[in-house]
């Protein structure tokens, strides 16, 4: 597939990267990567991913455009509002990049919907909000042998970490069972700076585009947190994979993907 | 003795636990904290007996929720 020359001209910062190149850009222009959650963080990655040319992305939400999600949630306007998140995402990525296929989802995931959901694509991001979802997906990639990305914002802290399965050290691996509900705080009950999103969710699709072209070292092994506070990244070195790990250890004892109770607190002004 | 707590060199009494560095760093939700000491995880049943020493890199690893709502 030889470039057009609008493609050449979209894509010149990207094919004048050595590391990139012509051969980089191809691999985008193929690759295909699913966005699970169009909030916070998979706003931000929607944006520089379909910016990218990331051939073909799919979003997975089952949520609508609020007033409250527009300090964070750069993909969507106030015009937006009430909108499924999965087609404003859509609407504007399709804005930015005509070049790309934008796939759309309007469902959470569950354990029934999956595997289905994540097979088709290269790599996974995991946008969500929520531990039952984060562990979904985190058993759902292990289970599938799909790579992805997990992160996770508060306040103004965030983190993420890259997954190979098979390879590096899964969610699990780490946070053994999601904590019990309201045990440990979501961001509608404490908080998120809207450029938390921007920075953590720019940082996934940053590795999703390195894990495309095969560019750099991936952040597999290590848990990367920021404080914006004190305006601190800090890199910490995970064990090696499976070590009793009930789900990517080399004798699991979870072989069964499990919905979890959703955490979710329904917080609303005035209560 | 020195310790390395989340990549910062700090100096605490020697015969430390990991309960008690836990309480004196005033760790949010200590009882769903990650705790790894020298890249090695740390089963929480053990924070009590677990006695740190000089050198030792501790790190806790929270949990995060938030991203899409």
């Amino acid at each position: 597939m030889a470039f057009t020359n609008e493609q050449l001209e979209r894509y010149s910062r990207h094919i004048i990267l050595k590391e990139i190149g012509a051969k980089g850009q191809k691999k985008l222009l193929n690759a295909k990567v699913l966005i699970i959650g169009a909030g916070g963080l998979g706003a931000p990655a929607a944006l520089y991913l379909a910016a990218a040319g990331v051939g073909t992305i799919g979003i997975v939400d089952a949520d609508e455009v609020d007033l409250s999600n527009l300090q964070r949630q750069v993909i969507h306007t106030t015009n937006d509002i009430g909108k499924k998140k999965v087609e404003s995402a859509a609407e504007t990525m399709r804005a930015i990049n005509p070049d790309i296929t934008v796939n759309t989802y309007y469902q959470y995931v569950t354990s029934e919907n999956i595997l289905d959901l994540i097979k088709d694509y290269d790599f996974i991001l995991d946008g969500t909000d929520n531990f039952p979802a984060k562990f979904l997906i985190n058993d759902a990639c292990v289970m599938a042998g799909k790579p992805f990305s997990h992160a996770g914002i508060i306040r103004f802290k965030g983190q993420l970490t890259t997954i190979i399965p098979g390879e590096s050290p899964c969610y699990r691996c780490i946070f053994k069972n999601p904590p019990p509900k309201d045990a440990v705080p979501t961001c509608k009950q404490a908080g998120v700076i809207g450029a938390m999103g921007g920075v953590i969710g720019s940082l996934q699709a940053m590795e999703a585009v390195k894990f495309i072209t095969g560019v750099g070292e991936l952040l597999t092994g290590y848990l990367l947190t920021y404080d914006a506070l004190k305006m601190e990244f800090h890199k910490i070195k995970l064990p090696p994979r499976g070590k009793g790990c009930a789900v990517c250890s080399d004798e699991p004892t979870i072989t069964e993907l499990i919905d979890y109770e959703q955490a979710v607190c329904e917080w609303k002004p005035g209560e | 003795m020195k310790i390395t707590v989340a990549g910062e060199k700090k100096e605490y009494a020697d015969n430390l636990t990991i309960a008690a560095l836990i309480e004196a760093e005033d760790v949010e939700t200590p009882q769903y904290v990650t705790v790894s000491v020298n890249e090695e995880f740390i089963d929480s049943d053990k924070f009590d007996s677990f006695t740190l020493k000089e050198g030792d890199e501790v790190e806790f690893l929270y949990f995060m929720g938030g991203g899409a709502r």
